[in-house]
């Protein structure tokens, strides 16, 4: 049995894809910890801040004239539902951490209406997390954290912060809002990493 | 979408052991006070998330683990609970 396979190009058996103690859904449930802020393209902005106080800022119009991706992925919510085969449109973190030069070993992720989720950096590298910005070849609505999204399947969905705003590159890792408030730090959804103590 | 303190009244009896819709909060931002009857919930998250009326400050937020509640109330200066 391999419990390590992460089902990201979709082509497993349904069993293989399905983490353990998830359903598979067909909609999209919202899930909202506060209300949706409604960030206009033109006021948006997305930052990279780096351990040693280096600012780097992307505005809509620099982040559409970046090379796009289309992720093709399977997204599971520590609330159990799994969704597969989901299409997204969005930039990857690759391409946006390539110039900034950093040793930082942790990110913490913040968005706009002040959620915040931290992650190892090596999890927003190497083809695993995206900025996105449409879903289904539509703009992301503002429900599902439009204008912009971080996405990063590979982990509980609640990882992939809605209406991201920024991410603070740190030496030292930094809990964010669920992983303060008793989900796991790390939220593997293949190890089960749902709770402190999972 | 949120509800008010009132709908998330069973969760804070299995929380506190007692009925806590009358008891009062004062923000850590703003220093309101008022009822947790009246914060704005949000009980379709992750965990259930209390948030001040008048600021939108995080108050306290619930999570439901198994075989145990974990409460987190950073966001609250006092709790006065009526006897
Ligand atoms: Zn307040």
């Amino acid at each position: 049995m391999s419990v390590i396979s992460q089902g990201f190009q979709g082509r497993g058996r349904r069993d293989d894809r399905l983490p353990p103690g998830q359903y598979e859904t067909h909609d999209f449930p919202v899930l909202s910890a506060g209300p949706t802020p409604y960030i206009s393209v033109d006021e948006w902005q997305f930052t990279i801040d780096t351990e040693d106080g280096a600012r780097h800022t992307w505005s809509w119009q620099d982040l559409m004239a970046l090379p796009k991706s289309t992720p093709h992925v399977d997204i599971h919510c520590v609330t159990r539902w799994s969704k597969f085969d989901t299409d997204w449109e969005g930039v990857s973190l690759d391409v946006l951490l390539e110039d900034v030069e950093s040793a930082a070993e942790y990110a913490l992720v913040s968005s706009y209406g002040g959620y915040t989720t931290n992650l190892p950096l090596e999890d927003l590298l190497d083809g695993k997390a995206w900025i996105a910005y449409a879903f289904d070849g539509r703009p992301l609505a503002p429900e599902h954290g439009g204008p912009a999204r971080l996405l990063v399947p590979h982990l509980y969905f609640w990882k992939s912060a809605k209406w991201v705003r920024g991410i603070r590159l740190l030496d030292q890792d930094e809990p964010g809002f669920w992983e303060t408030a008793g989900y796991h730090n790390y939220g593997d959804p293949w190890h089960e990493q749902r709770y402190w103590g999972d | 979408m949120h509800v008010d303190g009132n709908a998330a009244a069973g969760l804070l009896t299995q929380v506190f052991a007692r009925d806590m819709t009358g008891a009062h909060g004062t923000c850590g931002s703003c220093g309101h006070n008022g009822p947790l009857a009246e914060a704005v919930v949000y009980g379709e998250a992750a965990g259930t998330v209390f948030r001040c009326p008048t600021c939108d400050n995080v108050l306290m937020t619930l999570v439901e683990a198994p075989g145990r509640i974990l409460a987190r109330l950073a966001g609250l200066r006092w709790l006065a609970v009526p006897i």
